[in-house]
């Protein structure tokens, strides 16, 4: 009879977290949608800054929104031809070496788990090094060095899974390992690698600590690397601190525009990791 | 015919270049940044010793001192807190998942759990401005008699526990999958109850595995920014108790990066605050990458 109890008391409280994670979503989706909707409008979409903008005067969010774009777009492909060819290299070079792989893939665990912030903090070292200026390109280098980790883990993850004997049979064929590599290895496992590049460009879009030191902000839109480059996240964060309601609703929009594209962003990699899963060997 | 097989020749020579290239790149990463924050706040040990600067609460940059004590106070108490909060949560919808859940509820609770782990850290802080915030000041503080505009340690933490629960949760299922489904066959056959043979057979062989998820857990919590900034109030002291205001490391380095070049050594100050959260996360995860990998062995 006790053990009874005590199963039913523990699946309670299983239901309950259950319950509570499902809740936690809704709330989170239906009270910022509830706040952002009613001020967002095409205008917001679509224009930048005026004067006083930040009074309350018109004007949108299209600097930040395309700052974003330019920023992740750019460190996404950088990451993508450094990261892309570290996982292949792994995979079909070193497959054989078990040790090595164990240890890169233990540094790549640890660097994964740095927090953003540090990356921004580096970046600005770096930035002084380098003697660049808060700009675009800082922005992009900082948010490339932070989302690598994360896109040659997730590549590595998926081509870890394709089979050895089709790199074999690719090898004993006669073609280089550069053909290997990119024409069988890597297109096997193709949807695959863009769900993982899909991921980190939610990643950086995402992101506000590492570019709060190093892209800077600005209401024009960037014409050069060298300009500085206003981003969703921190457009958000600002205006939610001025002390003008029609302001603090405008944050609670862009906050949508935000979640709109992130969701956009999960719903293409599930289908397409749908694809993938279908389509392997 | 000679020409192509050189060309495949050049080819494979300057992909496999480019691919050393990039993993060394890759490998070196993590002692750069470690080597770069240090050479950035090295100018801070001038004046202070190591044990001050970890161990001191007077933070006068004016003066050139700087004791991070309340700043590392304020990160331990909202990440413990936010742990206290998401484990058990974790935990128990982990077994359930795994353990008890159909086909159908899996296809509604993985999305969700990816759709919580892709929302951006400023969203988070938004939700914790516009919900727990208000729900602390009116609703939590009463019950125990406090005073607060609920900008707090409190509203930090849980909205941290949230940000954390589908990185803790995701390992977890993980670790709960992998174990053979042959030992609760086994225990299941000899007569035991489905809850007993959760017990006594898979949770007792993934100790190390939930140990683990909740360390990496507490490292993510720990560098986690601009959510805790926005909620947590910001103020330069110790916190007594949960429903006071606290400052912890994230939020120092990210609000003050304005005033930096302008007071001296401030830079060095704020380098050194994130070479502490990059050592401390790196320790952490590796701690618990050995225990898992240890784990594995036997």
């Amino acid at each position: 009879m006790i053990k009874k109890i005590e199963e039913i008391f523990f699946r309670s409280l299983m239901l309950i977290s259950n319950m509570l994670i499902l809740f936690v979503l809704a709330l989170i989706l239906f009270s910022i949608f509830k706040k952002g909707l009613s001020a967002l409008n095409w205008e917001m979409l679509t224009q930048r800054p005026h004067g006083g903008y930040y009074y309350g005067k018109e004007g949108g969010v299209l600097n930040a929104i395309v700052g974003s774009l330019y920023l992740s777009i750019g460190a996404t492909f950088l990451a993508t031809i450094i990261g892309v060819p570290v996982a292949l290299f792994m995979n079909v070079y070193l497959v054989k070496q078990r040790k090595i792989l164990n240890f890169i893939r233990f540094l790549l665990d640890l660097i994964w788990g740095v927090p953003s912030i540090v990356y921004g903090a580096f970046g600005f070292t770096l930035m002084v090094f380098l003697g660049i200026k808060t700009s675009l390109l800082a922005g992009i280098i900082t948010v490339t060095l932070f989302i690598l980790p994360i896109m040659i883990r997730a590549c590595d993850e998926i081509l870890k899974t394709s089979p050895l004997g089709l790199l074999e049979a690719s090898l004993s064929l006669g073609s280089t390992k550069t053909e290997t590599s990119f024409r069988v290895v890597l297109m096997q496992s193709f949807s695959g690698i863009v769900t993982a590049i899909l991921l980190s460009f939610g990643r950086a879009i995402g992101d506000a600590a590492s570019v709060l030191f190093t892209a800077g902000y600005t209401d024009s839109i960037p014409t050069s690397l060298n300009e500085p480059a206003a981003t969703l996240p921190l457009s958000i964060f600002f205006q939610l601190s001025s002390p003008v309601p029609e302001v603090q609703n405008r944050a609670y929009a862009s906050a949508v525009i935000l979640i709109v594209i992130i969701l956009i962003i999960s719903l293409l990699s599930r289908a397409l990791s749908k694809k993938y899963h279908k389509n392997r060997i | 015919m000679i020409v192509l097989f050189y060309n495949r020749k050049t080819k494979n020579r300057i992909s496999t270049a480019w691919m050393l290239i990039a993993i060394t790149f890759v490998i070196i990463l993590p002692f750069i940044l470690g080597a770069g924050l240090y050479y950035k706040s090295s100018m801070l040990f001038e004046q202070n010793s190591l044990g001050d600067l970890l161990f001191s609460k007077v933070w006068k940059p004016s003066i050139g001192k700087f004791g991070f004590l309340t700043f590392i106070m304020g990160s331990v108490w909202v990440t413990f807190i936010a742990m206290l909060i998401s484990a058990p949560i974790c935990i128990f919808a982990a077994l359930s998942i795994t353990q008890y859940s159909r086909k159908f509820y899996l296809r509604i609770i993985h999305p969700v759990i990816d759709i919580l782990a892709g929302l951006p850290s400023v969203v988070y802080g938004v939700w914790g401005i516009i919900v727990v915030v208000p729900f602390i000041s009116n609703v939590i503080a009463p019950i125990f008699g406090a005073q607060t505009m609920g900008y707090s340690i409190l509203a930090g933490a849980i909205v941290l526990s949230v940000m954390i629960i589908p990185f803790i949760l995701n390992i977890l299922i993980e670790i709960f999958r992998t174990i053979p489904i042959e030992l609760t066959e086994a225990s299941l056959s000899l007569g035991a109850t489905k809850w007993e043979t959760i017990k006594y057979v898979l949770v007792k062989k993934a100790v190390p595995g939930i140990i683990a998820s909740i360390g990496f857990g507490l490292a993510r919590a720990f560098g986690e920014t601009m959510a805790v900034l926005m909620v947590v109030g910001n103020m330069i002291q110790i916190p007594k108790n949960v429903f006071d205001a606290g400052y912890p490391l994230p939020a120092l380095i990210a609000n003050n990066y304005g005033e930096m070049l302008s007071i001296p050594k401030y830079d060095s100050a704020l380098m050194f605050a994130a070479l502490i959260l990059f050592v401390v996360v790196m320790v952490f995860n590796a701690l618990m990458r050995m225990l898992i990998v240890r784990y594995d062995k036997y």
